[in-house]
Order: C-alpha cells, then sequence, then structure tokens
C-alpha cells in the first residue's frame, strides 16, 4: 500500500491505496465520490470520465498512484455555490439524460469538449463524443445539450 | 387548466440528482462487514465437469467462503425458472430443462458459472477463483440457430431432444396454402435476425443483506421488477419467505429487457449472505456482462408472401428457427411464440397467416426479452418481406402497403393471429412520414448522390406492436405464468403533499416526472407536492415493474384509478364539511365546490381534515390514502411509419444515414419531452442492430467472440444521424387515458427501415444485418 495525495473537487485529499488501484476506484471506494461511474473493463464506454488538471480523462485508464498531486474534478464538484454549471443545465433543459448512468463521464466529456471548440458544430460534437456511450438517449439530445451549453459558455 | 399536467415538456425532477453525482444506483451501496462475491465461469461452451477442487481457493488469503452448486442444493435452494410455458403442435408444453444457480453436472456455455468464492475483497474473490481447480471433459459444442436440430448436433440436455424445446406452429396452414395455390405472385426471404447484447451501460449487480435479529433478507438489485424479483425468488427458489424479504431495486442505469430476469448471480448474493451472516455483493464487469446476461433476438426465417394481381396480400408463410441459449429464461419461451407470432399480420389485411417457430437450445447465453421483445423480429421480417413482394408486384414500397393497410373503419380488427387492433390510422402515418421525408423529392436527390458517385436509398416501414403488457387472463390462457396487471397507492399526507407508489419501476423512462404529471392533472396538487416511489418492496404494495412499455399504459391507469378513489372520498369529506349533499360537490383543479356556490374547500384541507377529523362524516373512515390495481382488457397498439433515407459510397461500403423520419401513434403524449427521447432512443437501439451490432459465437469452439465494447460495436454519437420525430395520434378504446407506450418502438421500426434504405440504394434483394461497411461494400461490388 502506499500514499496518494491529490486535490479532488477543490479539496486536499489522501489515501491508502495499492499499486493497482485505478484513479476511479480512488474517488468511488475511498472517497465514497459514487458519482462517477465503471459501465466497462476495456475504456470504451466513459461513464468514468472526470477531469484531471483541465483535461477529460477516462478514471480507468489512470492509477490512483498517477494522479499523485493533480487537480482533479468530478461530476460532484462542477456546481458552484449552488449553481450548476451550464452543461449541468443544458442536459436538462434538452432532456439530454434518461437512466443517468452515462450522464456524468458524458457531462465531463463535453465540457472539455466545449472549452476547447467554443463553437462546435454537430459533427464535430458526434466525433468528439465517440468516446462516451450512452443506450438510451440516441444521442440526439445530448447533441442539443452541448450546443446549447456551448452558447452560454460563452462560445 | 392544470399547470404541468398531461402534455406538458415538464423537465425531469430526476435530473436533478443525475447530473449532480447524487444518484444512488447498486453499485453504489455499501453495507457494514460487507464481502464480495466472484462467480468461477466455465470457459469451455460445452464440458463435463469430472470434479472441483476447492482447496486452494478455501485456504487463499481473504477468502470467506466457497460454494458449488450442491451448496444450495443441499440448502434446498431451487433453480432458475421459466415463467412461461407454450403449448406446441404435438400438444405437449414446452421442454424446460432444469438450471442449478450454480451448474453441476455439466456447462453449457461460455461463462456459465460453477463456484461461487466470497472473500473480503473484489481482489481476493478473484485470487481465490483462480485457484479453483475444475476438471472437464470438454465436449463438441453448437452454437448455430440454425443448425442446432440438425442430425449429429451435439446435444446440450437430456429432456430436449434434437436439442427442440419447442416445436410451435400459429394460425391455418390450410387456408395459407389455398391462398399460394391460388396466387397470381409471390415473394420470400430468407433473413438472419442478428442477436443482440442488450449492454445497458450500468452492468447488473446485487448486494445480499441479511440481518439475524429479524430474519429479514435485504437484496440490492439492478431490477426493472423487484416485486418479481421476489416473488421469483421466494416462490421457486426458497431463498427466503416473502414476508421476510426485501427487493430494493433503487436507480437503474438502463434495463431494456435484461433486468426483468432472475440471475445466478444475485441468488447467490441473497442466499449466502445468509450463510455467512455478512453482506455479500456482485457486480458485473462488462465482460461477463456480454457472458452472462440475457441475449435478444437471434432468429433464422424464411417468409413468404402470396398476392393476388393487384398486390393484395392474400396469405403469409412463415417458418422460423429461435435460438433459446443455454437454458429457458423467465420469459423466453414467449418471446419468439406468442410476442412475435402475435404480430404477424402488421399493419395488412393478409387474411391467412402461418407461421411454424422452432425454439432450439444451443451452447450459448439465454436468450430473452429485450427492447421490443418478438415485435422487431416480426416487423424485421414482414417489412422487408413486403419490400420484396412491392418488387415482384412493381409496385412502389408506398403504394403496395397502402393497398393492404386495414383501414381505421375496420377497427376493432380482429387479425388471424390472435391480436385485436382496437385504433390506428396507417395511412394517416404513413401520408405524414412520406411527407415530413419529402418522399416525392428522392428521386432528385438520388440523381443527384449519384453525381457525386454515391448511392442513395430509401426505406420505409409500417410497423406494429403490442403493448401495455398485458390482459391477464389472456396472457394465463397462453401460459404465461403470472398476471400482468398493475397496481398504485396514492397517499396524501396530512400536510396535504402526495406520495405515489407504483408497482412499475423507472430505469431511464422518467416515471418521477411523467406519472407526477398524471396526478396533478387528475388531483390538482404542484408537481413539486408529488412524490413519486417505486422500487422497492418495503415501500410500495406488490407491482409487475417495467417491460413491454407497460408502465404508462397499465401502471399509469392504476395512478388514475386512484385518484378516482381519493376525489370519490374526498367528496364525502366535502359534502360534510360544507354542508352540503355529496352530489352537490364537483371536483375540479385541486378544489371541492358545492356546484353553483362559491363555498369551496381545497384537496389539501379535505387531506388535513381526513386525518383530523374532527367534525366528520359518519361511516367514512379517516384518512386520505388509496389503492388501485387495474388490469387491461387488451393490449395496446402502437403503431407508425418510418422513412430512413440513406447515401452509401460504394468504393468504401460506408454509410450515411442522412435522413430518418418518425412518425408514430402513441395516442396521448402525457410528457412530449420525453416520449420523443424514448423514440431516439429507441431508433439507436434498432439502427444498432441494423448497422452495426452483432453477438458472435464461434462456430467451433462456442467461444463468445464480441465479448467486449472492442468487438461488439454499440452505436456512437457519431454513427447515428439526428432525427426527424412526429406523431399521428389516434385513441384508443380500452385505454382511458388515452396512452398506447412509447419506449420500444424506435426498436421495432428501425432496423426494416434502414435495410429497406440500403437494399433500395444497392438495387438487391436482400442483404442480412448488421450492414457493415465489408458487408455493404459486398454487396455493391457484387451488384454493379
Amino acid at each position: 500500500m502506499a500514499t496518494v495525495s491529490m486535490t479532488v473537487n477543490g479539496q486536499a485529499v489522501s489515501g491508502e491505496v495499492e499499486g493497482r488501484t485505478l484513479l476511479v476506484q480512488f474517488l468511488r471506494e475511498n472517497l465514497s465520490l459514487t458519482g462517477t461511474h465503471v459501465g466497462c473493463d476495456t475504456s470504451q464506454c466513459g461513464a468514468c470520465v472526470v477531469h484531471v488538471n483541465g483535461d477529460s480523462m477516462k478514471s480507468c485508464t489512470m492509477l490512483a498512484l498517477e494522479a499523485e498531486g493533480a487537480s482533479v474534478t468530478t461530476i460532484e464538484g462542477l456546481a458552484q455555490n449552488g449553481e450548476w454549471h451550464p452543461m449541468q443545465q443544458a442536459f436538462q433543459d434538452n432532456h439530454g439524460l434518461q437512466c443517468g448512468f452515462c450522464t456524468p463521464g458524458m457531462v465531463m466529456s463535453a465540457i472539455d469538449l466545449v472549452n476547447k471548440n467554443p463553437n462546435p458544430d454537430e459533427t464535430t460534437i458526434r466525433e468528439q463524443l465517440e468516446g462516451n456511450i450512452c443506450r438510451c438517449t440516441g444521442y440526439h439530445n445530448i447533441v442539443k445539450a452541448v450546443q446549447q451549453a456551448a452558447k452560454t459558455m460563452g462560445g | 387548466m392544470v399547470e404541468n399536467g398531461i402534455g406538458a415538456s415538464l423537465k425531469r425532477k430526476e435530473d436533478v440528482r443525475f447530473l449532480t453525482g447524487k444518484g444512488n444506483y447498486t453499485d453504489d451501496i455499501n453495507r457494514p462487514g460487507q464481502t464480495y462475491l466472484y462467480m468461477v465461469r466455465s470457459p469451455h461452451a460445452h464440458a463435463t465437469i469430472n470434479s472441483i477442487d476447492l482447496a486452494a481457493a478455501k485456504a487463499a488469503p481473504g477468502v470467506v467462503a466457497v460454494f458449488v452448486g450442491q451448496d444450495l442444493l443441499d440448502d434446498a435452494v431451487g433453480g432458475l425458472i421459466c415463467g412461461a410455458s407454450v403449448t406446441g403442435k404435438d400438444g405437449e408444453v414446452n421442454k424446460a430443462p432444469p438450471r442449478n444457480v450454480l451448474t453441476i453436472d455439466k456447462a453449457r456455455f461460455v461463462g456459465d458459472p460453477i463456484v461461487a468464492v466470497i472473500a473480503e475483497t473484489l481482489a481476493q474473490a478473484k485470487d481465490g477463483g483462480e485457484l479453483v481447480a475444475i476438471d472437464y471433459m470438454v465436449l463438441p459444442s453448437i452454437v448455430s440457430t440454425a443448425n442446432a436440430d440438425k442430425d449429429g448436433a451435439p446435444q446440450l440436455h437430456e429432456e430436449c431432444p434434437n436439442n427442440v424445446v419447442l416445436d410451435w406452429a400459429l394460425g391455418d396452414k390450410e387456408a395459407v396454402d389455398a391462398a399460394f395455390a391460388s396466387a397470381a405472385k409471390t415473394a420470400e426471404v430468407e433473413l438472419v435476425n442478428n442477436r443482440m447484447v442488450t449492454n445497458a451501460i450500468e452492468p447488473r449487480a446485487a448486494v445480499g443483506d441479511y440481518n439475524s435479529g429479524t430474519d429479514e433478507t435485504t437484496l440490492y438489485l439492478t431490477s426493472q421488477n423487484p416485486h418479481v424479483h421476489r416473488l421469483v425468488m421466494s416462490a421457486f427458489m426458497n431463498i427466503a419467505p416473502e414476508h421476510k424479504f426485501r427487493v430494493v431495486a433503487p436507480d437503474v442505469g438502463g434495463g431494456f429487457g435484461s433486468k426483468i430476469f432472475t440471475y445466478n448471480e444475485e441468488a447467490v448474493c441473497a442466499w449466502a449472505a445468509k450463510k455467512i451472516n455478512r453482506p455479500v455483493k456482485w457486480t458485473s464487469d462488462r465482460s461477463e456482462g456480454f457472458l452472462s446476461d440475457a441475449h435478444g433476438r437471434d432468429h433464422v426465417t424464411k417468409a413468404e408472401m402470396a398476392m393476388d394481381a393487384d398486390g393484395k396480400f392474400i396469405g403469409l408463410r412463415v417458418t422460423s428457427q429461435a435460438n433459446m441459449g443455454a437454458y429457458l429464461q423467465v420469459f423466453s419461451i414467449a418471446i419468439p411464440t406468442l410476442f412475435h407470432g402475435f404480430l404477424l399480420a402488421g399493419q395488412y389485411t393478409t387474411p391467412a397467416i402461418y407461421l411454424e417457430m422452432r425454439s432450439v437450445v444451443t451452447n450459448t447465453a439465454p436468450v430473452d426479452a429485450a427492447r421490443g421483445a418478438g415485435r422487431p423480429e416480426a416487423t424485421y421480417l414482414l417489412e422487408r418481406l413486403v419490400d420484396v413482394a412491392a418488387g415482384v408486384m412493381g409496385l412502389d414500397p408506398a403504394e403496395i402497403r397502402r393497398r393492404n393497410f386495414i383501414k381505421p373503419d375496420q377497427m376493432p380488427y380482429q387479425t388471424p393471429v390472435v391480436q385485436c387492433y382496437d385504433s390506428g390510422d396507417y395511412h394517416a402515418s404513413l401520408d405524414k412520414a412520406l411527407a415530413n421525408a419529402d418522399y416525392d423529392g428522392f428521386s432528385a436527390r438520388q440523381a443527384e448522390a449519384k453525381g457525386r458517385g454515391k448511392l442513395r436509398g430509401i426505406g420505409l416501414s409500417s410497423y406494429i406492436e403490442a403493448c401495455g403488457v398485458a390482459p391477464s387472463a389472456a396472457v394465463g390462457s397462453l401460459g404465461v405464468g403470472v398476471g400482468l396487471w398493475e397496481s398504485a397507492q396514492v397517499r396524501f399526507n396530512p400536510t396535504g403533499n402526495v406520495t405515489v407508489f407504483t408497482g412499475t419501476h423507472s430505469h431511464g423512462q422518467g416515471h418521477e416526472t411523467s406519472f407526477a404529471q398524471l396526478v396533478t392533472e387528475r388531483l390538482g396538487v404542484p408537481v413539486e407536492n408529488i412524490e413519486v416511489v417505486h422500487g422497492d418492496t418495503a415501500k410500495g404494495q406488490f407491482g409487475m415493474g417495467t417491460y413491454g412499455s407497460r408502465s404508462l399504459a397499465v401502471g399509469g391507469i392504476a395512478i388514475a384509478n386512484a385518484c378516482d378513489k381519493i376525489v370519490a372520498k374526498g367528496k364525502k369529506i366535502a359534502a360534510h364539511c360544507l354542508e352540503a349533499a355529496e352530489d352537490d360537490i364537483e371536483f375540479a383543479e385541486g378544489n371541492f365546490t358545492v356546484a353553483g356556490t362559491d363555498k369551496t374547500m381545497s384537496i389539501a384541507e379535505v387531506a388535513f381534515t381526513a386525518y383530523v377529523p374532527h367534525n366528520y362524516p359518519e361511516g367514512v373512515e379517516p384518512g386520505l390514502d388509496e389503492i388501485a390495481f387495474f388490469d387491461p382488457l387488451n393490449f395496446s397498439f402502437p403503431a407508425g411509419a418510418h422513412v430512413c433515407e440513406v447515401e452509401i459510397d460504394p468504393d468504401t461500403g460506408t454509410l450515411e444515414i442522412v435522413k430518418y423520419t418518425a412518425v408514430d401513434d402513441f395516442g396521448t403524449l402525457i410528457n412530449p419531452m420525453i416520449v420523443e427521447g424514448q423514440v431516439h432512443g429507441g431508433l439507436a437501439h434498432g439502427i444498432g442492430q441494423a448497422l452495426l451490432e452483432n453477438c458472435i459465437y464461434d462456430d467451433d469452439s462456442g467461444q463468445l467472440v464480441s465479448g467486449s465494447f472492442m468487438d461488439y460495436c454499440m452505436p456512437r454519437a457519431d454513427n447515428l444521424p439526428s432525427f426527424d420525430v412526429d406523431y399521428a395520434p389516434t385513441v384508443p378504446a380500452h385505454n382511458s387515458l388515452g396512452v398506447k407506450g412509447c419506449g420500444e418502438a424506435g426498436a421495432i421500426a428501425a432496423p426494416p427501415a434502414v435495410i429497406n434504405a440500403i437494399v433500395n440504394a444497392l438495387g438487391i434483394k436482400h442483404l442480412d444485418m448488421p450492414a457493415t461497411p465489408e458487408v455493404v461494400w459486398r454487396a455493391a461490388q457484387a451488384a454493379s
């Protein structure tokens, strides 16, 4: 076991982990931040996407120890002072979620997408979200949500 | 007009927790002292188990207990059951080979669970599992649907000679033979309905917990129907008596059918929690899900249509074989029979229909209901055949459909295959779909595409489904082992807000919102003061759960009826308080009023009076809390017309859906935003089957080839277009809310629309799903 320390949602945290412990396990099991989900075992589904130092990251592809000293943001850390992030609001406004299981990863990926492409067209949105699988929505309303958020995020 | 009532696209209540990471899914639940279950599964498709050596596993660090099938039998735990029995051509019900929770004598598919290892951590359970030594004698296996019943095929079960579970026939063979003998023209197509893995994004999971002080077992479970799970595990598996057994299905991350069924792993969690007196948790990883979740579809079919000289359908003959997998699941035998055969009339007046359906076992995972469940298979064969028939007759696909549609003035329409449709206007939905798709402008677009070296095609699908599952007496007479009514309880709290308990379960459908809209419409209580509760056998009354697009069409009426009981009782209370006759009390928008006066009392005041009955009518019970059970008189029949337009690059086989147009008849929409989302999701499922998804087992080894998201192609955002969704509603005769169900439509309608478009683009008769670029490229090369 080793000690790992990082900042998660603005708070300094540390914990004891095995070398093989994944970042997603550390978040879910050590920190009880269960908003980040696990939907596959081959890094395909994207349900576990979080932000690591501002970039979207499948937290099943990263060891907890690799995040030593990093700043991690999860779905739980998006709202500020009770105000939702524009992407959260856009997903609700456009019915961009159904069962909610892929949603946290989808929202985190979408925010990174808009941060890096402030005015994405539909094709760009669809291609950039290729790493997040949703079985419920058919993506139609997710695309609309990202388009709305891109506007409200100031793109 | 009630605010946020029926017809409002109200934003969803449940989104708040899902968008802030506060959802509560089964894998998020941890109990004090929890242990972890790992299943040792057969790596072989078919093998006799000679011996199992558990010594090393039991001695491994952290291992708490190791169990084999006999341990459960010793505790009188029953096997997994099929809840339907269907009578075959020979007058006998289907074979039902037994299935132990952990298989004992032999393994019958890759992933068949054999040993349960329970340890302090998941890693230790897996490490312990590695030390289980099983001596197998590997047997030849059979995975092919078409070949399972052939001479010399490896045999799975003594109970199923030639691997046949059921030979079933439906309809009038002589009438169909006569139709073909007199036909002016005939059309035929042979097709495969590809096997799908349902793949809800939340993997299955279970946490068993036992309280020795109360002798109560609690099972947290990814379930679409927690009461049914409790019933089956109590009545047939002897896990715990119902009154000492609580099943909780908390937030569930998608179901699509796969979470209806009783599975081995959850039975072990519930049973072992008592056995070791500690909580036991199991969470499927995706690979285990591919191996062990119930799969869907998997038919091989020959379909033939007899027509008169005008292209009127006079006889339909279908010969099909369905793969049940290695064992029967909860509904499985009902799917290729009742849920498939009864839809073969489609939207057409075909007077004579005959289906021969043979269900076989193979060395593959069990197959059962998956979004649409039998109805996609029926629609696919029929709508493909209709397009082939149009080609034979030299008619436009829209025209041959029009010539054969059941007309609105023929409703109710008794089909030759049991179902009696109550409503529908198939001309109206087709006309609207063709207009929305600019069908008339297609040839110009096709010519323009040709100039760019691209092949454009357009395809139609006029589908019907039987939803609102289902009238209990009807399904009971057909061999389904349960009633398919639904229940609701509407409880006013003394302060005037409302808790609604529904026997259905929401795993993405948004019931907490749309059911609250229904209650606000009926009772006038603001939606924010209505809480819809589901998914916990300790909270609500017995209910049958969610599948077959039944939640609103059946469960919604139970809620409405419970609301009506509330109003009826409220009138008595209000009449007393307002010193008026009960018959003079009117109720509207949350207020009881003496007719023709301004004397009024809000429903909240009535509720308070019911709980503080100081001034109260004689003979009326205190409290305002009503329960209703509703058993439908008929199925509901959502229907519609979909149009798919594709553009193909013949040099690469790549394909783009350039426009997808859906026009559906779902009757009344409670929340149009949610309904449209259901259509989108269904379309993605159906287009996924048509273009991308295919569950493949290796013919020689029986190994699952498509065992991960790297090998099994789920639809991604860049595989799909945005959709054009519209409606052409009609009023159902048997549903007091006017609703029909919407969750499965897209998955049913889309596959033939897509394949018809591809076939049209390539100028060929048929190609099998999934139409991957390779399949399309080969077909394009062969056609050119």
